[in-house]
C-alpha cells in the first residue's frame, strides 16, 4: 500500500494530470447545487461540501444509448429492409476524485445486481470496470449521515480505490486496491508516511464523532411482516408527493427504464433511471400496476433497501446512509424513521 | 391561551368529524418542517405553526379528493384552495380550512447561502424579526427579511383569502409586487436570457420534484413528461429537453399559478422555477388583470372566453 501526501496547492496540477489518461469526474459548485462534472483546469473541485448528487452517473448515466439502428431498403430487393444495429460500450478509463466513502460504496449494491455469475450487464461492467474511485473521508456526520447504520462509516473503504484524509494544508492518500496504486505514481505526490500518523487521528477522531447506531438486524424480517399492512404503509408515506429526487439523488438506487426513441428509419434504444415513486414504475402492459398507490410505491423503496435485497443479498442492505433522500426531499420524509417504525411496531396476529 | 394553542383546540374539536388534518411539526432538524397528518388528538399536540412552516399543503388537496380533509393554511396557501376550488379539483364540502395570520416563512436556501452548509445545524430560533442559527457551537443571526422566502417580501396575502377557522387578528397589509425581478430579467438580451436557462436547466436530475410540489399541477400520473403512450418527449435527457419540459410546465400553469413558489423550493439543485412561472403569470395580469386564486366567485381566464377582451386589442387596427 501505499501512502502519499498531496499539498493544497497539487490538487488542481494532479487532476490535469489524472486528466490525460483519464475521464476524471470532480464534485463541482453549479449555482446551489454540487454535482459531479468532467474536470476542468480553470474550475476548482469542491471538496469540502457534501455532494448534492451521487457520482451514480459516472458509471450508471442517468440516460445511457445503448444502441443506435437504422432501417434500410435493400437496393436489389424493395421487399426487404436491413437493419443496421450499433452496440454502444464505454470502455474508456475513468476516475472519480472526491466523493465520500459511502457514495463508492454504493456501487457494491449494483455490481451484486448487475455482475453476477448468471448475469452481466455489459455496458455496467464496461464503466464499472475502467472507471477508479478515490474517496474522501468525512470528518463530522450530517444531522442526516447514518452510514454507520448500515454497515458504513466515514472512513469506510470497501468502495475506494485510493482514500484521501484531509489534512490543514493538502491530503494523505492511500492506495486501498492494486488498481488504485498507478494513481499515485505522480511526481506531484510526496511520501506520505510522515503524515500517515495525523490522517489516522483525523479518522479516529471522525469515527468517533458519529452518534451510536440502532441495531437494524431485525428491518429485514419486521419491513417485510409490515408487507400487507396497508395502514401502515399510508401513515408513514402520507406527506410524501411521489417525486423522483430521493431515487435519483441515492447512490444505491439501480431500477432503470428502456425507450426505443425513432425517428423515421432511424432511432436510439435508451436506458434511463427509473424511480419507484414514479406512477408508472411497473406499469404492466395490460395497464394493471401492482403497485397502484404512493403507499405501494414508498413501502417499495424502503422494502427494498431494508429488507428485500438484503434478503437475498447475504444481508447487505441496499442504502449506505448517504442521507441525501432526507435532506433533499421536498417534504423532509426520514427513510430513518419509517425504518425504525417498522422495528417497532406491533408483530401482527395471525389471522 | 397562545393562537396555537387555539388552533390545537379547534382543530380537535373538528378532528371528529374528518379524516385527517394536514399541518406541519418539527422535521428531521430544527430548521425543518415536515407536513404532519393529524388523525388523533396526540397527532395535534404535535403540530407547529412558525416561520419554518414552508410548505403549501394545499398540494395535498387534490390527492386526498374525496376524504374529509382539514388543511392548515397561510395566506398564499388559501390562494391555492381558491384555484383549486375554481378548477373543480376538489369539493368545497369535504374541506375545512384552519388558518392563523401569517408574517412569513423563511428560505431554507437563503439560510443555506449564508451558513455555507445545512449539515450541521444544531438549533434555530425563528421570528418575524430575526433568525438566529446554531451551527457547530456558533451562532449566527440574520435579519427576517433577509433570509425570508421571497415571496414574503411582495406578500398581499398575509390573512387567507378563505379559511372555516381563522384564529388571531386579520393582517390586511399589502406589499407592493411591481415584478421587477421579472422586468430586469426581461431586459437582458435575449441570447443571454437563453444562456441562462440552459446554464440552470443543465444541473435538473428530470426527478420532477417541482411539478409534484405544485399545487395545481394535477395531470400527475398523465403528466406528458413520462406517459409512454402517447410518447409526447423523449426520455433523452438533454438540456434543451429538460427546459422544454420547464416551459411546458410553466405554459401549463399561465394564469393558475399563485406563486406559492414549491416548485423552486422544492427543486433538490436550485434551479430558480418561480421567476419563469412570474413571467406568465405578469402576462395573465396585464391581459386580464387577473391574479389567480384571488377571488373565489371568479372564472380564471383561460377557462372562460370574451369575444371582447378588455385589455388584447384584437380588431382595433
Amino acid at each position: 500500500m501505499a501512502v502519499k501526501f498531496l499539498a493544497k496547492d497539487n490538487l488542481v496540477p494532479w487532476l490535469a494530470e489524472l486528466a490525460e489518461t483519464h475521464r476524471t469526474i470532480v464534485p463541482k459548485r453549479e449555482g446551489e447545487a454540487v454535482v459531479f462534472r468532467p474536470f476542468a483546469k480553470e474550475e476548482a473541485p469542491e471538496l469540502s461540501a457534501r455532494p448534492t448528487e451521487s457520482p451514480k452517473s459516472a458509471i450508471f448515466p442517468q440516460c445511457d444509448t445503448l444502441m443506435s439502428f437504422r432501417y434500410t431498403k435493400d437496393e436489389e430487393d424493395p421487399g426487404k429492409v436491413l437493419l443496421d444495429l450499433r452496440e454502444m460500450k464505454d470502455e474508456s478509463p475513468a476516475v472519480v476524485v472526491g466523493c465520500r466513502s459511502c457514495d463508492a460504496a454504493g456501487f457494491n449494491t449494483f455490481d451484486r445486481v448487475y455482475m453476477t455469475d448468471k448475469i452481466t450487464d455489459q455496458n455496467y461492467r464496461a464503466r464499472r470496470e475502467n472507471t477508479l474511485f478515490v474517496t474522501i473521508i468525512c470528518e463530522k456526520p450530517a444531522t442526516t449521515c447514518f452510514c454507520n447504520w448500515v454497515g458504513g462509516s466515514p472512513t469506510d473503504t470497501s468502495g475506494a480505490d485510493v482514500r484521501m484524509t484531509p489534512l490543514e494544508d493538502g491530503w494523505v492518500l492511500e492506495s486501498i486496491t492494486e488498481k488504485g496504486e498507478p494513481l499515485l505514481s505522480s511526481t506531484l505526490l510526496k511520501d506520505g508516511d510522515d503524515r500517515a500518523g495525523d490522517a489516522e487521528k483525523i479518522r479516529q477522531q471522525a469515527k468517533e464523532r458519529m452518534p451510536e447506531a440502532p441495531d437494524l438486524s431485525e428491518a429485514p424480517g419486521k419491513v417485510l411482516a409490515l408487507f400487507e399492512n396497508n395502514d401502515f404503509w399510508e401513515a408513514e408515506s402520507a406527506k410524501c408527493i411521489s417525486c423522483g429526487a430521493c431515487t435519483y439523488l441515492c447512490p444505491t438506487c439501480y431500477c432503470f427504464n428502456i425507450t426505443d426513441e425513432s425517428s423515421g428509419m432511424e432511432g436510439v434504444r435508451l436506458r434511463t433511471w427509473d424511480n419507484c415513486m414514479s406512477h408508472q414504475f411497473t406499469m404492466e402492459a395490460s395497464g394493471h400496476n401492482p403497485r397502484p398507490t404512493k403507499a405501494h410505491r414508498l413501502k417499495n423503496r424502503v422494502g427494498h433497501k431494508f429488507s428485500y435485497y438484503p434478503n437475498i443479498h447475504d444481508g447487505n442492505i441496499s442504502c449506505v446512509g448517504c442521507g441525501r433522500c432526507i435532506k433533499s426531499c421536498p417534504v423532509s420524509v426520514d427513510i430513518r424513521s419509517i425504518v425504525l417504525h417498522a422495528i417497532a411496531a406491533p408483530a401482527e396476529t395471525e389471522k | 391561551m397562545s393562537n396555537l394553542d387555539t388552533l390545537k383546540a379547534k382543530i380537535k374539536e373538528r378532528l371528529p368529524d374528518l379524516d385527517m388534518v394536514v399541518g406541519w411539526e418539527q422535521g428531521f432538524d430544527p430548521l425543518r418542517a415536515t407536513p404532519l397528518f393529524m388523525r388523533t388528538e396526540e397527532d395535534v399536540d404535535r403540530l407547529i405553526w412558525n416561520p419554518l412552516c414552508v410548505h403549501n399543503l394545499a398540494t395535498y388537496l387534490p390527492g386526498l379528493k374525496g376524504r374529509k380533509v382539514g388543511v392548515v393554511v397561510k395566506g398564499c396557501d388559501s390562494r391555492s384552495i381558491i384555484e383549486l376550488l375554481q378548477e373543480k379539483l376538489i369539493n368545497r364540502d369535504d374541506i375545512v380550512v384552519f388558518s392563523m395570520p401569517c408574517e412569513g416563512v423563511v428560505s431554507v436556501r437563503k439560510i443555506q447561502n449564508r451558513i455555507g452548509s445545512l449539515d450541521y445545524v444544531e438549533s434555530v430560533e425563528a421570528d418575524t424579526g430575526t433568525v438566529k442559527v446554531t451551527v457547530d457551537g456558533s451562532s449566527q443571526s440574520f435579519g427576517f427579511p433577509d433570509v425570508a422566502a421571497s415571496k414574503c417580501g411582495r406578500c398581499q396575502y398575509h390573512t387567507a383569502l378563505l379559511s372555516d377557522e381563522f384564529v388571531g387578528e386579520p393582517n390586511n397589509e399589502k406589499a407592493e409586487d411591481d415584478y421587477s425581478d421579472v422586468t430586469s430579467f426581461e431586459a437582458r438580451p435575449q441570447e443571454e436570457r437563453l444562456a441562462f436557462w440552459m446554464t440552470e436547466m443543465q444541473r435538473c436530475i428530470q426527478c420532477y420534484a417541482c411539478r409534484n410540489a405544485c399545487p395545481l399541477c394535477v395531470c400527475r400520473d398523465h403528466c406528458v413528461a413520462q406517459s409512454r403512450d402517447p410518447h409526447w418527449m423523449t426520455q433523452e435527457n438533454s438540456t434543451q429537453n429538460k427546459w422544454f419540459f420547464q416551459v411546458i410546465h410553466a405554459m401549463h400553469l399561465a394564469g393558475r399559478c399563485t406563486e406559492c413558489g414549491e416548485c423552486e423550493r422544492a427543486c433538490p439543485v436550485g434551479i430558480p422555477l418561480l421567476l419563469l412561472k412570474r413571467k406568465l403569470n405578469k402576462e395573465i395580469e396585464e391581459l386580464f388583470d387577473y391574479k389567480a386564486g384571488t377571488l373565489i366567485d371568479s372564472t380564471p381566464p383561460l377557462q372562460a372566453f370574451k369575444v371582447e377582451e378588455d385589455n388584447i386589442n384584437e380588431r382595433g387596427w
